[in-house]
């Protein structure tokens, strides 16, 4: 098992594009035109200058970007969080309040981009100083980290109160509302950076990602493969965008009664009423579909295909029509293509046997060509060695079997016969939820479904603790 | 020796091994480079046509790819939200979240839907793979990985295994048991093996194939049964991230998105690079296919979310808002496609019309970033897991 460093560099380089718009957006709020209207604070007896109100970040905010008041509600607690702008109230408590909670914008000097990872000898002489300005001002974390840190660089100990007692002496010459200024950014600083047990630590480790440069070698050969890999990319056919965009609408247009999250569905979305009609009403084995799903069968032959019912139906037509063993024959060569290995030989003889052998059962007609290298693929069998046929039979079925189904009785009643739900609404009691039954697990491919039966009654604070959507 | 102390005036990395040797300073063909004695020796033997070295191959590359920008731009005859201009705005949008899954004791990393529409499997970063039924909320099965940091989990089709993987750089496939008693860690079957962390996997139609991709900058296709390497796909140049199978008929291709902010595709039978994409300004988080297959979204740290098509062969749409800061780390269509769901690091998960590009709605609920956000088989709702240690249901 090979360990990987959780890397604080691999940190910083995945947090800085982010940093760097939290900055921008910061810069332009301190603009002295466009920016917040940062004024006099009064608290009580005291002036607090250069502050501004919770409720101006987020007008300020919802003005400059045309969003909701959640969402700027959101974007405030992130600069809080990571630390450019902090409160003066309540110091500890690091979130954004959309009232008249005073807050003050950090220093570019201790911003994330600039000033990290915090060392822990700039750790070590804050506390000292904190020790020193008032016996007993740590609280608890603060004093187990203290201690901590007193045993880990013990050996620099006398450095770091010496600096202690130096920074003290230099800041006691400073004006006493700078001193206050500069203490409120240091203590925000270490909040974010030291957050005490309990409060979201920002700096999430994660497994050290690498750019160019350190995995792959940047040799003469991988600029070789890449200069063949452009010169066969500048040769390919390219269609016009009107033409690919366009099919995308269709595409949208003709599949939106069929998204659930768009349109909803019939007879109502398990996941909201509690009701599984749906998932019954659409299951493999239900003796009638639904009116939407025999339709899906008409949007394209893969629609037919990856429905096990369509299969089962186009099978019946191509009996009738004496053409089912393409269907069958197509449906070997997927298993051989995607099943276990060490079957392919197997499969492959047995393929041969009933389909492509002179005189098989079940012969499909596929065109000379493909027929002498397929055979001729046959004496070393691999997993693509059918591909050529299995195409030929696949686009055989897609251009005559499929349409003329399409068009066939046998579709078109059961179309006609097909069902369309009837709606059933969400329980008009707020309180009284539909008894969520089990179902049995697709792992059980043998035994019998133990049905439990017994109701999953989630509490009703699950509708308090929702999350919600906001509308722009 | 004083020969060599006069030549060795520089030290640094070596412009071919990239190794901090102590370099020569030399020119070839008017252009000076630097390379250690070791590579000035190998260059004079190696397959180098007279007069190459990397810097002018590395300066071929580069003008092939601006005239490759030049060709594509030839067929930009229109913009995406130009053509969806004649659809209609998007209405009222309400989602919440329908189900809340507790039971992770660490940062959920990664998570997949079973066929069945209803049940889901989740790895989270203290090697605790779940799999639950969502509907219910009740845990059926779990298993402890032997590593942390289990990025990768994906369902088989047959709803009948999981395959997972993370910091172990293997891609390990556990058979489901309904045995109470049985401990699921017995029957595991390790199946791909890099030299580096898995950072996603997945099934292909069968539950007899893996694809996976991994930190080394390279996918591998394994065969399940054997553990033997099928093909690997060589191309990125940094880790790989991310990758997305193609619905598509044929069913061969494959993207992958990685810390090189490419993203390329990929044909699973000659392990060669077709497509590749190169407009996102960093890591590409995750990549989705579009359900036609004619296209994919991509999610990355730059906090945009951008659309590729594939026969156009470029990019034809950004999804971005200056009010998004924090990147997207997964992305997922609804069923129709009209719809992008992407998750950031900045707790939200943001919904936008593909067609039109603007952004329809923004959702709030985790308290950590959102690591892995799925839309359902049937696309009645989709699931986001979070480093809050909790997955949400929301329909």
């Amino acid at each position: 098992m090979t360990i990987n460093t959780l890397s604080q560099d691999g940190v910083q380089r995945q947090q800085m594009p982010c940093l760097t718009k939290m900055e921008r957006m910061i810069i332009s709020m301190q603009d002295p035109d466009m920016g917040i209207k940062l004024r006099n604070q009064r608290l009580l007896i005291t002036v607090i200058p250069h502050a501004m109100t919770g409720i101006d970040i987020v007008e300020w905010l919802i003005k400059k970007f045309s969003i909701s008041d959640e969402e700027a509600l959101h974007i405030g607690h992130l600069f809080v969080k990571y630390g450019y702008i902090y409160p003066l109230k309540e110091p500890r408590h690091l979130i954004l309040k959309a009232d008249d909670s005073p807050y003050r914008f950090q220093t570019p000097y201790y911003w994330m981009s600039t000033c990290w990872p915090a060392s822990e000898l700039d750790y070590a002489i804050y506390l000292a100083k904190k020790n020193i300005r008032k016996q007993g001002e740590l609280i608890e974390y603060e004093k187990e980290c203290y201690n901590a840190l007193h045993k880990r660089i013990n050996h620099t100990w006398d450095f770091v109160v010496m600096q202690a007692r130096e920074q003290l002496r230099a800041s006691k010459q400073r004006r006493k509302a700078d001193r206050i200024v500069l203490e409120c950014q240091e203590q925000a600083y270490w909040l974010v950076n030291r957050p005490p047990p309990g409060m979201l630590d920002i700096i999430n480790h994660v497994p050290e990602r690498r750019t160019m440069n350190t995995r792959v070698q940047l040799n003469a050969e991988f600029y070789k493969k890449e200069i063949e890999h452009n010169r066969i990319s500048l040769a390919r056919n390219r269609i016009k965008s009107s033409i690919c965009l366009e099919s995308y609408v269709k595409y949208c247009e003709q599949y939106q009664p069929h998204d659930p999250i768009m349109q909803g569905c019939l007879p109502s979305n398990p996941w909201i009423t509690d009701d599984v009609m749906f998932w019954h009403m659409n299951s493999e084995a239900v003796a009638l579909p639904t009116k939407l799903r025999v339709e899906r069968w008409s949007f394209s032959f893969m629609e037919l295909l990856n429905d096990a019912m369509g299969r089962k139906e186009f099978l019946v037509y191509l009996e009738k029509e004496f053409s089912a063993e393409n269907l069958c024959f197509w449906q070997a060569c997927e298993d051989v293509r995607h099943g276990e290995t060490s079957k392919i030989p197997e499969k492959v003889g047995e393929v041969y046997k009933q389909f492509l052998s002179p005189g098989a059962s079940r012969w499909v007609n596929i065109d000379s060509k493909t027929m002498e290298k397929t055979l001729e693929g046959l004496k070393r069998p691999h997993r693509f060695v059918l591909d050529d046929a299995q195409m030929h039979i696949y686009f055989l079925m897609k251009k005559d079997s499929y349409p003329r189904y399409l068009k066939s009785d046998l579709y078109k009643n059961l179309l006609a016969r097909a069902i369309v739900p009837q709606e059933t609404k969400k329980s008009g009691f707020p309180f009284m939820r539909r008894q969520r039954h089990s179902s049995p697990s697709p792992a059980l491919a043998t035994q019998t479904a133990e049905d439990d039966g017994k109701a999953k009654n989630s509490n009703s604070v699950k509708q308090s603790n929702s999350g919600t959507a906001s509308q722009l | 020796m004083c020969d060599q102390t006069f030549l060795a005036i520089t030290f640094g990395p070596c412009d071919n091994c990239t190794q901090n040797k102590p370099l020569m300073n030399i020119y070839l063909k008017n252009e000076p480079i630097n390379y250690c004695s070791l590579c000035v020796e190998l260059m004079a033997c190696q397959a180098l046509a007279k007069g190459e070295t990397i810097n002018t191959l590395k300066a071929e590359s580069e003008s092939l790819k601006a005239k490759l920008e030049e060709e594509r731009a030839k067929l930009h005859d229109v913009e995406l939200h130009q053509v969806a201009e004649k659809m209609e705005a998007l209405g009222q949008f309400v989602m919440k979240t329908r189900r809340t899954l507790k039971g992770h004791g660490n940062k959920v990393l990664c998570m997949d839907w079973c066929r069945d529409k209803r049940r889901i499997v989740s790895s989270s970063q203290d090697g605790k793979v779940i799999v639950w039924d969502a509907y219910t909320t009740n845990k059926e099965h779990a298993v402890t990985m032997p590593c942390t940091w289990v990025m990768a989990c994906a369902y088989a089709p047959s709803g009948c295994a999981v395959a997972c993987g993370g910091l172990d750089n293997k891609c390990s496939v556990y058979p489901l048991s309904l045995d109470k008693n049985e401990n699921l860690s017995s029957k595991k079957k390790s199946v791909a093996m890099h030299t580096n962390y898995l950072s996603s996997c997945s099934f292909t139609n069968s539950d007899m194939q893996i694809l996976t991709s991994s930190g080394d900058g390279t996918c591998a296709l394994w065969d399940v049964e054997s553990g033997q390497l099928l093909q690997s796909f060589h191309g990125h140049s940094a880790d790989v991230l991310t990758l997305d199978l193609a619905p598509s008929e044929t069913g061969n291709t494959f993207v992958s998105g990685g810390c090189d902010k490419k993203a390329n595709v990929w044909d699973m039978r000659s392990g060669q690079n077709v497509q590749s994409f190169e407009t996102h300004e960093s890591d590409i988080n995750s990549v989705k296919y579009y359900p036609s297959g004619d296209a994919f979204a991509s999610g990355s740290d730059d906090a945009t979310c951008r659309l590729f098509d594939l026969r156009a062969d470029r990019e034809v749409a950004i999804y971005s808002k200056e009010s998004i800061i924090f990147g997207a780390s997964s992305v997922d269509f609804s069923l129709s496609g009209r719809l992008l769901f992407a998750g950031h690091n900045d707790y939200t998960i943001n919904v936008w019309d593909v067609l039109k590009g603007t952004r329809v709605a923004i959702l709030f609920g985790h308290e950590n970033r959102v690591s892995t956000v799925r839309v359902s088989p049937d696309g009645t709702a989709f699931c986001s897991g979070s480093w809050d240690n909790t997955l949400r249901i929301w329909a």
